[in-house]
């Protein structure tokens, strides 16, 4: 790759017509004879599609014919084509950092559609400053990082074991650390398992021999993570297992740390003996059960104004024990108060109704009208016939829900990944990013995230130990090179006040044993927070460093 | 991790095979996708926006799909099926009929000067048929591979041979009436993932939903019709008009359950009508802001993340009314408003309420063509013709080696269809690599 930073800049610019997208509402041809006239501009023209393969072959030859050193495309959005610009730009023998985008179509005709004049200003503008700011690029080399090809996964429950099991199959060395002295989790304690009624105890056991005899697969119980360092294929995790320290080297991270029960202390007069919660009425039904009037409370301490969520599980664990008793004792009387039965999709509507059919009656009460539960009766008022009901009971049971682990924030602060509002992990994008956190190399899966049922809990399990063989398939990756930096020449400048510790999202800046501050690289994504909030200007944002941005300005407004 | 010979087939370009594709070629491993359609984007490409953060849906996919296109390690074979598949979970072999488009892939850079020039008006699929496309056509706007195809029914040279305007205004002599279907031939395939995604009940039987009116009644759209009208690239240019007389609707009634949990049609649940129909009212108030919202439903059931603070924002913030109800039916006044007959289930009245439009939240069904892709993969189908899975492992078949993710097993959202998509190529990877 030549690095031509000393060369006098030879800037060519592409303008794209995208189809009728740009052309249709300015002269593109117009457009590319301004930029021909720039300031070290020494080539432009416009085509149809730049991003297509004559497009491409254009770039490419025009960079040999004339000599270019900083090629500008003037088009759709770097979002989607700013990888594939660059690609062709290195293709064509320059550094793919010498490449600037300019946003003529999302940024301008899109928006401005009704208006082609102003439209086409704005883009002479947007070009103007481009080229300006490509004769500033630098070459920038993507950041290698080595990938230890170990996997870690925090928490032995159903989500840590499937992704455990998955990650030692495709061969990588894996290890699982549980803090309970056993592994298996919330589904030691339960009864049976929706919506298929098997035994849990059954189930969980087989899958903990799956994973005691698994190669590839170390597990230790009574382990807690006391300290993680590193970075995306290079994470040092000091484990404490019961009071011994042992320190490991992983590439990746996965987080299946489960949920917790709700303490029901003051919900319904609950008071644990004819008044329980479902979890307890699990072990109640193991060991024999004689109640014959049974009400169910849904929603006992969710969807309300202290716990707006609803927590997915519940409905479908009620129906489950409902059977289970109507099964064992069909004269028995199971009622199950709710306010929405959440019952998607094709098993669950099934097994919703298979319930009905058994006899378990159900009653709508309304979130302003909770029902109460007296000595021997419950009161609920029935919004659908318009009266109070009064149900005589011998056990209320109280559908609570899974709420988040109260040391998630220890264990985020460790892993530096976020937690949201009722304190589960923060995925990095709700809608695509399920499985992945913000932070390369970290990744979660189960009801550590949000409570979902077993099923659920195993694909997502499934899903984490996918990303994270997505980073141990290799021996090396390459990051981002538009990093922030502190370079030698800066580092007088800086007057160690730390706000650039505190603001960067992604823990990338700390200060070392040194009392100076650093910059971890491989983990920056090149945001530039900290660089604008430097007090004395010491950090440079590659590839957005001020010359560049000021150059930009003074295009566009300077004389 | 050395490089493995065994490739894996993903059959569905929607966003669940397109995730499951892109993590099997990050982890090194060769992928073939096979999609239908002209173009990979499924479902999620039609979408205005995604709940419950309401961002743009093609804005936050269109990355995805040039990733999945430009990916070294994914062949892409669009307007493609499978036709047989041999062997067994770690060794399959598998024939693909890649149908003419009848225009060069390499050449055609997606220029749409022939489009302009066709003289044929046909119903665009892609816009639900809400307006026209011509014979020779790009499948949507953003579509990838960004080339066009000709349909072969419509086109005037393959059913009156005349015509051939397209292959006269084309500058690169892209197009080839005389291409032919092509069969390709995979070896070494390590395992299957089945990704091929769901139909609406409309797709099949509009008869289903004749008690509302549907296909009737001009003000009577399926959520899906509404999520085009609601887009910016759709056929109002994301404008909401009444398909009666173009006027901006100022209530509108989302009817929840059709055809879902009903005796009639199908009794399962379709799992993501009650939160996308709140978006869609969301978006639908940001449109216009005098707008109100009547939602009939029978259980509203929000369980993922963010889900019940989006009802409660719905309803505080952008004029939206739940009704917990049972449709009687629905009439027209003689504007062509509808009237909606109902069972309110909080006071057991029954009540009238006119609006400007009706939006059909209606069944998610098992894709066209399930039936004879299951016999082709030897695999199991449930009591609804979904794709059968292994009791608490969704991504599992009945066959070995063969995986599935997404809405083609059983009725779900984008974020559990990208998770079984991530979670189904990490069981494809360990057949891949001897585990």
């Amino acid at each position: 790759m030549s690095d031509k930073k000393e060369e006098e800049p030879r800037v060519g610019v592409f303008i794209c017509h995208c189809g009728s997208n740009i052309g249709g509402l300015i002269d593109c041809e117009k457009l590319a004879e301004y930029a021909g006239d720039l300031p070290s501009v020494a080539h432009s023209e416009d085509n149809l599609y730049t991003c297509s393969e004559t497009g491409l072959t254009a770039i490419k030859t025009a960079i040999k014919e004339h000599n270019l050193n900083r090629v500008v495309v003037a088009s759709c959005t770097p979002r989607t084509h700013e990888p594939l610009f660059r690609e062709c730009i290195s293709e064509g023998g320059l550094n793919p950092y010498l490449f600037d985008f300019v946003n003529i179509r999302d940024q301008c005709t899109w928006v401005h559609m009704k208006d082609a004049e102003g439209a086409y200003e704005k883009a002479k503008d947007l070009v103007k400053m481009g080229a300006a700011k490509a004769a500033k690029l630098e070459p920038l080399e993507m950041i290698k990082v080595d990938i230890n090809p170990v996997g870690l996964v925090i928490g032995g429950g159903v989500t840590g074991m499937s992704a455990a099991l998955n990650l030692s199959q495709q061969g990588f060395k894996t290890y699982l650390i549980e803090k309970e002295s056993r592994l298996g989790g919330r589904l030691r304690s339960l009864n049976r398992l929706f919506p298929y009624d098997i035994d849990a105890s059954e189930f969980i056991s087989s899958m903990i021999s799956k994973v005691e005899n698994a190669s590839n697969l170390e597990v230790l119980t009574s382990a807690k993570v006391k300290n993680i360092d590193g970075f995306v294929g290079n994470y040092e995790v000091e484990i404490d297992q019961q009071g011994n320290l042992l320190n490991i080297e992983v590439g990746a991270i996965i987080v299946a740390v489960g949920s917790s029960l709700l303490d029901p202390q003051g919900l319904f007069n609950y008071n644990g003996k004819n008044v329980i919660t479902q979890f307890e009425l699990e072990s109640l039904l193991k060991e024999g059960f004689k109640n014959e009037n049974i009400v169910m409370i849904q929603c006992a301490g969710s969807r309300n104004s202290e716990r707006i969520y609803c927590s997915s599980v519940c409905c479908m664990t009620a129906l489950k024990n409902a059977r289970y008793i109507k099964e064992k004792n069909p004269n028995a009387n199971v009622i199950i108060l709710f306010r929405d039965l959440y019952t998607p999709g094709t098993e669950f509507e099934k097994y919703y109704r298979a319930t009905r059919e058994l006899g378990v009656l159900f009653v709508k009460y309304e979130e302003e009208k909770l029902p109460i539960v007296e000595d021997k009766i419950v009161r609920v008022y029935n919004d659908y016939i318009g009266e109070e009901m009064q149900i005589p009971y011998d056990l209320v049971v109280l559908s609570t829900p899974l709420v988040a682990n109260e040391d998630n924030k220890e264990l985020a602060q460790l892993l530096k990944v976020p937690t949201e509002t009722n304190n589960f992990f923060l995925e990095a994008h709700v809608k695509l990013r399920p499985s992945d956190f913000a932070t390369d190399g970290v990744y979660v899966g189960g009801t550590a995230k949000w409570p979902v049922d077993i099923t659920e809990s195993i694909s997502q399990g499934y899903s984490a130990a996918s990303r994270a063989s997505t980073v141990l398939s290799h021996s090396m990756i390459e990051v981002e090179g538009a990093t922030s930096n502190l370079p030698e020449f800066n580092k007088s400048l800086c007057t160690g006040c730390e706000v650039c510790v505190k603001v960067c999202p992604f823990h990338a800046i700390v200060k070392n044993e040194n009392d100076e501050i650093e910059i971890i690289e491989a983990l920056c994504k090149g945001c530039g927070v900290c660089g604008a909030t430097c007090t004395n200007q010491a950090i440079v944002i590659r590839h957005f460093t001020d010359d560049q941005i000021l150059s930009e300005i003074m295009a566009y407004g300077g004389k | 991790m050395q490089e493995n010979p065994k490739s894996a087939l993903v059959i569905g370009g929607g966003i669940a095979g397109i995730q499951a594709a892109l993590d099997l070629a990050d982890m090194g491993i060769h992928v073939d996708m096979v999609e239908k359609k002209p173009c990979i984007g499924g479902k999620m490409a039609q979408l205005d926006k995604t709940f419950p953060t309401n961002d743009c849906s093609i804005c936050i996919l269109a990355p995805k799909l040039s990733e999945c296109y430009r990916h070294p390690n994914i062949t892409l074979y669009s307007y493609s099926e499978v036709q047989k598949v041999q062997g067994m979970a770690g060794n399959f072999s598998v024939d693909i009929l890649k149908k003419a488009r009848y225009v060069k892939e390499s050449e055609c850079i997606n220029c749409g000067l022939c489009a302009e020039k066709c003289p044929m008006r046909v119903d665009d699929e892609f816009d639900r048929e809400l307006r026209k496309r011509r014979a020779i056509y790009m499948y949507y706007l953003q579509g990838v591979p960004a080339i066009m195809t000709i349909d072969k029914e419509k086109c005037l040279w393959f059913t009156k041979n005349a015509c051939r305007i397209c292959e006269k205004t084309c500058e690169r002599d892209a197009i080839d009436f005389e291409q032919k279907d092509e069969l390709i031939k995979l070896e070494n395939v390590g395992s299957i993932i089945v990704a091929t995604g769901y139909n609406l009940i409309e797709d099949v039987e509009k008869s289903a939903l004749i008690n509302y009116g549907y296909g009737k009644l001009r003000n009577v759209v399926t959520a899906l019709e509404f999520e085009r009208l609601e887009s910016a690239s759709g056929p109002q240019g994301g404008h909401i008009k009444r398909l009666s007389d173009g006027k901006t609707p100022k209530k509108i009634a989302f009817l929840q359950c059709i055809g879902s949990r009903s005796d009639r049609v199908a009794q399962y649940c379709s799992s993501i009508c009650c939160m996308y129909t709140t978006k869609e009212a969301m978006i639908a108030y940001e449109h216009n802001n005098e707008l109100q919202s009547y939602v009939f439903y029978i259980d509203m059931r929000a369980g993922g993340k963010g889900f019940q603070s989006f009802l409660r924002r719905g309803a505080s913030e952008y004029n939206i009314n739940y009704i917990k109800s049972k449709i009687a039916q629905i009439i027209i006044d003689e504007e062509e408003n509808p009237i909606i007959v109902y069972e309110d289930l909080d006071n057991r009245q029954i009540k009238q309420l006119k609006v400007d439009l009706v939006v059909l939240a209606t069944c998610i069904i098992p894709p066209q063509g399930i039936e004879k892709l299951a016999e082709v993969l030897d695999i199991e189908l449930d009591d609804y013709n979904f794709i059968k899975t292994t009791p608490f492992i969704p991504v599992e078949t009945s066959k070995n080696g063969v995986f599935t993710c997404g809405c083609v097993h059983e009725p779900m959202d984008i974020p559990r269809s990208v998770a079984e998509g991530s979670g189904a190529a990490a069981r494809a990877a360990e057949v891949i690599r001897g585990g």
